[in-house]
């Protein structure tokens, strides 16, 4: 077993097609989603990254291509060292990357939150269910066309829709949250009355 | 003849072993001085709400110290939090398993409106699901909030009318 400190030159050695990616931190590199558990394996085993301390993935925007990365936080917590995989998932449509989950029990519900916010599928994932919507939720709520305050859904208890008429609403955003559109640097301009979001249950929103 | 009668309180002897009183003061007297809580916490309001059962604010000092945690022996549900839409449901339904007659208090900025959680995941206000007696303001409240709120509460249960209510069901 060698220092943490060498795994990516080492990993390049023995996965060809592993590459660098940049990074202000931690060091990190980019793996093909095909070969994620074998990298993360030898990782494991060989530098002692014995801690799958997060899994996350970024959804590039629509139109992007690869759209989704997936992306796993590594901790060696006898060498004190973080190292950061990253793999572009094959398909924009239907985003899908290997599970880990047979190399760390942790990652079970780590990839179904993924799944649930990214809609990104782990093959071979025992138990891939959402995590934190409910189970009918049609919607991705962390991708980029997905709007902060919502889309109107059902919601999945029929007797107590028939009881409340209640349903998920989008959120009213008068006075909310400050959201910065990318690319805004005026922050006045990115405010959200500045892009009249100043609906709510009263006043529709404008079209 | 005028007889100095220095007794102040109910005295059984003089009026005879009878009280007599209107139904609806009896009922709601009793419900009032013993509202048990069915504590619905769901973030960080929820601290507030056991700070209120401790010792410093001491919510027994209101009758309202038993809480329980099975709906059928709780009359007034404390919604001490942010409620999901995923929760929703199931506070809705906690909600009807509870036995008449039963109040509803919504603790804090979240339980009242969605507070700060302007956001797909949120319900924005716990009356969209549950009838709200009494709101508090604050994130958290105060614990002092929640005791006005109590008195609120036993203010308006006093005025309910009881016994026309009980003589229809």
């Amino acid at each position: 077993m060698s220092a943490p400190a060498d795994a990516t030159t080492a990993l390049k050695a023995r996965f060809p097609q592993v590459t660098d990616r940049a990074s202000l931190d931690h060091p990190a590199v980019n793996v093909p989603a095909a070969d994620v558990p074998a990298v993360l394996k030898y990782l494991r085993e060989e530098f002692a990254f014995d801690l799958l301390a997060d899994v996350t993935a970024i959804d590039w925007a629509e139109g992007v291509s690869p759209r989704f990365t997936v992306v796993y936080h590594l901790l060696s917590t006898t060498g004190h060292a973080y190292l950061r995989v990253a793999a572009n998932c094959a398909s924009d449509a239907a985003p899908e990357v290997p599970s880990v989950v047979d190399l760390w029990a942790g990652a079970n519900w780590h990839e179904r939150e993924v799944y649930d916010m990214f809609g990104i599928k782990f093959a071979g994932h025992p138990d891939l269910r959402r995590i934190l919507m409910w189970d009918e939720y049609p919607h991705f709520p962390l991708r980029k066309e997905f709007p902060l305050a919502g889309i109107e859904t059902p919601l999945p208890d029929p007797a107590v829709v028939a009881e409340t008429g209640a349903k998920a609403i989008p959120a009213p955003m008068m006075g909310g949250p400050f959201v910065a559109a990318p690319g805004e640097i005026n922050l006045t301009e990115a405010e959200p009355r500045a892009k009249d979001e100043s609906w709510n249950e009263r006043r529709s929103k404008p079209e | 003849m005028v007889t100095a009668n220095t007794e102040l309180a109910y005295n059984s002897k003089i009026e005879g072993e009878v009280i007599v009183s209107r139904a609806d003061a009896v009922i709601n007297w009793i419900r009032t001085s013993s509202i048990w809580p069915m504590p619905m916490g769901l973030a960080c309001c929820a601290i507030e709400l056991m700070g209120v059962a401790a010792s410093r604010f001491d919510i027994a000092r209101f009758g309202a110290e038993v809480m329980r945690f099975s709906p059928r022996q709780s009359d007034c549900m404390i919604v001490a939090g942010t409620v999901t839409y995923k929760m929703a449901t199931a506070v809705r339904r906690i909600y009807d398993q509870m036995a008449e007659p039963k109040w509803v208090i919504a603790m804090g900025a979240c339980a009242s409106s969605g507070g700060m959680y302007r956001s797909y995941a949120v319900l924005q206000g716990v009356d969209r699901i549950v009838p709200v007696d009494v709101y508090i303001s604050g994130c958290p409240p105060r614990p002092e909030a929640l005791l006005d709120a109590l008195i609120k509460l036993q203010t308006k249960i006093k005025r309910e009318p009881s016994a026309k209510r009980l003589l229809s069901a």
